[in-house]
């Protein structure tokens, strides 16, 4: 058991686990009226979005590309959200469907083009923030109430949030890691010659993967205005390092496809905590994203000493 | 004779960024019936000048191969300025010590950045993100969210023209050529490039890799120290985003001037067409009298063009 726990293998599985529970026993040791219902709910609110955003940025890490532009491709879903789909659903659904088609084919033209992934996706930051703007040029719009029903929802036990972050932890899990599919998909990532010769075409994989990085956009935008209430343009910028932050802090890997769904979404949690534990140690929030910045690199090194580990074992 | 001089004139990588910059212009001043043609330029060489100081930077940085970027430039300069500007408190004599200060700092952020890459062994993207929160945070709580003031000699400089060329512009073009010298001349800048064709023989052939790659990233952070600490200069004041546009501007800058993203092709003369270029089209869409949104999509769209015309070539 304990020569199972010690292996580098799980402990480096465990680390997104541990870096999480590390913090939250430190909130609920200075803060013990933080461990309820109501204080989860306070803590974790808006952990769901940078969850969502987290995985986006994780599918296109697993094809060795980074996406630059997904904290404001999440803020135009939020505007359209607050506002099409609100007033018109019928076109909100097609511009988020088409928004989609767009992710698609940028890996389409990333791929074809062999083009750098930080710099397109860079441009499009630019592309998204100015039609959030025209679609929304000042902030306001209202949440549609079945979103609004849906992420204020009481569930029995613990808060909505983690019900909804393990489901598509989950789901994620599945379908990337432990399905045949999952496979082809992060060996693309992996070794993309191989995976070519072996007859997929990695045409199709770098759109798959940033067709689902536009859809997990989709849902972080929605689940967001959903808890926000009101809309504006810049809302989640931030959410294009957080979600980078967060894959790598859930054991992700920037190269070869190694990617942790579960690891995502707790590092999102990790890093969507890393706030709150500052303001219950008094510390000034100018320090919230440099605190980001130092548990990233703890994590990081800590996962240094386990490879350490790992190369001084006979195998 | 002179077809054969025209012919090797558009292989230039940067010829195009020159033409582009060149069009835009003629369309800016077609529109305005020939007025302001010349404080367009002389503002656009002002504002090419800060872009052309990171892009330095970063250009040597990505020269290194792929993987290779300096995401922690904004955070940088924003330190670099804040600190330089506390220190010097507005007072003419201590504008060459401001300098120094601005230049140690950004030299700290590389060594840093270099310590993290080498220690953690992780990607140069993570770890210069990492410490660009670290970096980010200590401005803040350093700089206390106030806008600091220059020294009114420094602002004076910065902001100086001779017959409508900014003083500071003439400087930087003649820094960036002596960038170019040291990159094709010296034995670091062979190296730099060496490492970027192939690493391993790089390596073989007796470069000190390691050395070479701590110097380059030391030499970008440094570059963004000089340019936070001008920039402070002529913006009047360190402020706590000056930065922000300038992670999009040092990559833009160096992609659009005809520097390979894979790394091991450099090209200097380029920078300078590809900032004017960028300030020149948001002027002309300006000039237009678009609104914010209209020209954000449009920057974007551009950024995305250029790059899927220049790029796709396979080194």
């Amino acid at each position: 058991m304990i020569a199972w726990i010690s292996s580098p293998r799980i402990l480096r599985g465990l680390l997104p686990a541990f870096s999480l529970a590390v913090i939250l026993v430190a909130i609920f040791y200075l803060q013990p009226r933080a461990m309820s219902y109501f204080g989860l709910n306070l803590l974790l609110n808006l952990a769901l979005p940078i969850a969502f955003a987290t995985l986006a940025q994780m599918c296109v890490i697993t094809v060795n590309d980074l996406d630059l532009g997904i904290g404001a491709y999440v803020g135009f879903v939020v505007c359209v959200s607050a506002t099409w789909l609100n007033d018109q659903p019928v076109i909100g659904v097609v511009v988020l469907a088409g928004c989609i088609a767009v992710y698609g084919a940028l890996g389409a033209l990333i791929h074809l083009r062999n083009l750098p992934s930080i710099v397109v996706t860079l441009g499009m930051s630019f592309f998204w923030l100015g039609l959030a703007l025209l679609v929304l040029p000042t902030p306001g719009g209202k949440a549609p109430d079945w979103i609004r029903a849906i992420m204020t929802f009481k569930a029995p036990g613990v808060p909505m949030t983690i019900y909804a972050s393990a489901a598509i932890a989950l789901l994620v899990h599945i379908g990337l890691k432990r399905s045949a599919f999952g496979a082809v998909l992060r060996g693309a990532g992996g070794n993309p010659r191989s995976v070519e010769r072996a007859g997929w075409s990695l045409l199709r994989i770098k759109v798959t993967m940033y067709a689902l990085a536009g859809f997990f956009g989709v849902l972080s935008g929605i689940s967001l205005i959903g808890l926000t209430t009101s809309a504006d343009a810049n809302i989640a910028l931030r959410y294009t390092l957080l979600s980078i932050a967060g894959v790598i802090l859930g054991g992700g890997e920037f190269v070869g496809g190694r990617i942790s769904p579960i690891g995502a979404v707790l590092g999102a949690m990790t890093l969507t905590l890393a706030g709150s534990f500052l303001s219950f140690l008094r510390i000034s929030p100018d320090w919230q994203i440099g605190a980001q910045g130092a548990i990233l690199i703890i994590v990081l090194a800590l996962r240094v000493v386990i490879n350490r580990t790992e190369a001084r074992r006979p195998r | 004779m002179i077809s054969d001089r025209l012919r090797i004139l558009f292989e230039k990588p940067w010829i195009w960024a020159f033409l582009g910059a060149g069009l835009v212009w003629m369309a800016t001043i077609a529109f305005t019936g020939g007025q302001g043609a010349g404080q367009i330029l002389s503002a656009a060489l002002a504002f090419a000048t800060f872009s052309v100081i990171v892009g330095i930077g970063q250009m040597y940085v990505i020269t290194l191969g792929p993987g290779n970027i300096d995401l922690s430039i904004p955070a940088t300069m924003t330190f670099a300025g804040a600190v330089s500007m506390k220190i010097v408190d507005t007072q003419d004599s201590m504008v060459v010590l401001g300098l120094v200060i601005a230049l140690a700092c950004g030299a700290a952020v590389g060594v840093f950045n270099y310590g993290l890459i080498r220690v953690l062994r992780i990607p140069p993207i993570i770890a210069t993100l990492s410490s660009s929160f670290l970096v980010q945070s200590s401005a803040i709580a350093y700089g206390r969210g106030l806008k600091i003031k220059p020294p009114p000699m420094l602002a004076d400089f910065t902001t100086a023209k001779i017959a409508g060329v900014p003083v500071l512009a003439i400087c930087v073009i003649g820094l960036a050529a002596v960038m170019g010298v040291v990159l094709h001349r010296t034995v670091y800048g062979k190296s730099v490039i060496a490492i970027g064709q192939n690493p391993r023989a790089a390596q073989f052939a007796g470069i000190n890799v390691d050395f070479t790659r701590f110097a380059t990233y030391v030499l970008s952070a440094v570059m963004a120290g000089l340019c936070g600490y001008v920039l402070s200069g002529f913006s009047g004041g360190a402020s706590l985003n000056m930065g922000a546009e300038y992670l999009l501007a040092s990559i833009a800058v160096v992609v659009i001037g005809g520097t390979s993203v894979a790394g091991g092709f450099a090209n200097l003369p380029g920078l300078w067409g590809a900032a004017l270029f960028m300030f020149l089209l948001v002027t002309m869409l300006n000039i237009f009298g678009l609104t914010a949104g209209v020209r954000l999509i449009l920057t974007g769209a551009i950024i995305v063009g250029v790059i899927t015309l220049a790029g796709g070539r396979k080194t």
